[in-house]
């Protein structure tokens, strides 16, 4: 099984992948965590919510494969593109840390997804609508889910508070690139088949007050914002989470069970 | 137009709408609004069905038994098609369902769903004991349709299911 290289892609499929590896690479990060959470529950909510990304990933590749023809599957997508094939924002790739961390980073990629997937529900695209209209409902309970451990970690023991401050710190550079707007979006967000994520921008943002307001945490002061993923440059840990996800396929090329 | 039900497709219908959840298995797919539709076209039997989650395990599963249902039927020529649209919700778990997830421990859908507030809670009301002082211990249970609360009263712990 070659690697799967697209050049060139269309806006449309490009726009697909993006949505669909945010949601395979987040999924696949929170499912890290099984069998090693900090109680049961947390332990079934985080897989739960793995789900409900990995779930939303494979309709959109599904969706992709469509689109692209040549017999491809969601499949193809997941386990033959290399690094430099994958869309996703950077945020989503970070590795999941402390709790503090895989928290903090749901939270702000929930905080965004929620009202992103709203608009995208007037997609011009019927099935990026229909799924957006199925995630934005699963999106609802990961802020709620997310938001309320931010706020029992925040405002919770020296150690708590201490350990979310860092993470937020740490991942707010990689927050920025959530609202690119690039040469590939922006004739889709005219033809109605994306949307425009600055549009969410405003209720992100308040989403995120309310969270820091109930801890006392503040927005962390940055340089500058991390970018690259949209385009294919990623961080370093990316490659490891492909090593992982890509295993068996790339060992075995088109192993069934 | 949605035209009605030639007798043969009423007769498949009765058939797929046997199938149980298996992850909730006092409720037929019919109960929880899984199963959508079912007709006949150019002789192949065609039952939609739609996912509560996006990523429900639980969909292979009930797309294979739905076929065996229908072949069981008498039916020779089969297809399940997944739909996504319109989005499964909580509102259409019939009255019969609610009532059957209460007889089963489960606390059914408080309110309808939509877009509410994004934190604050419904009043929850236990399903053993009917008291509304419950307590939630955790916003996803045993599977991703349902919340983990305890109840205040009778101190037992019982699943919820979402308003989703
Ligand atoms: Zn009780």
């Amino acid at each position: 099984m070659t690697t799967l290289t697209l050049t060139a892609p269309s806006p449309h499929l490009a726009f697909l992948l993006r949505l669909a590896d945010d949601n395979l690479i987040l999924g696949h990060r929170l499912s890290e965590w099984t069998g090693h959470a900090p109680m049961l529950e947390e332990d079934i909510a985080l897989a739960n919510i793995a789900l409900d990304h990995i779930g939303a990933a494979r309709s959109l590749y599904d969706r992709a494969a469509e689109l692209h023809g040549e017999g491809l599957t969601e499949d193809d997508y997941a386990y033959r593109r290399d690094a430099r094939g994958y869309l996703n924002c950077l945020l989503v790739e970070r590795p999941n840390g402390d709790f503090a961390h895989t928290i903090v980073r749901q939270l702000l990629y929930s905080a965004f997804a929620l009202p992103y997937w709203a608009v995208l529900t007037a997609s011009t695209d019927a099935t990026i609508a229909a799924i957006a209209a199925k995630s934005e409902k699963e999106a609802r309970y990961h802020v709620r889910h997310s938001g309320d451990w931010f706020l029992r970690l925040g405002d919770g023991t020296d150690e708590s508070r201490t350990r979310t401050e860092a993470a937020l710190a740490a991942l707010w550079p990689y927050t920025g690139e959530l609202f690119e707007v690039d040469a590939t979006l922006e004739p889709l967000i005219a033809e109605g088949v994306a949307a425009d994520p600055r549009s969410v921008h405003a209720v992100w943002q308040q989403t995120i007050d309310q969270a820091l307001a109930a801890t006392g945490l503040t927005v962390p002061e940055v340089p500058f914002m991390q970018t690259g993923g949209r385009t294919g440059y990623h961080t370093e840990h990316l490659g490891f989470i492909l090593a992982d996800l890509q295993f068996m396929q790339r060992a075995y090329p088109g192993a069934t069970w | 137009m949605v035209s009605a039900r030639t007798p043969a497709e009423e007769r498949a219908w009765r058939a797929a709408a046997t199938v149980m959840d298996p992850e909730v298995p006092v409720l037929t797919i019919e109960d929880l609004g899984v199963l959508r539709e079912v007709r006949e076209e150019a002789g192949t039997i065609v039952a939609t069905i739609t996912p509560t989650y996006s990523g429900c395990p639980a969909m292979d599963l009930i797309s294979v038994q739905v076929e065996v249902a229908l072949r069981d039927a008498g039916f020779q020529d089969v297809k399940v098609k997944r739909v996504l649209s319109p989005a499964w919700t909580t509102d259409w778990l019939s009255e019969e369902g609610r009532q059957k997830l209460r007889t089963y421990g489960i606390a059914p859908p408080a309110g309808a769903a939509g877009r509410g507030a994004l934190f604050g809670e419904p009043a929850v009301a236990c399903p053993h004991c009917g008291s509304t002082h419950t307590t939630k211990v955790s916003e996803f249970g045993s599977t991703a349709c349902k919340a983990l609360y305890r109840c205040e009263s009778c101190r037992e712990p019982f699943d919820y299911f979402k308003c989703h």
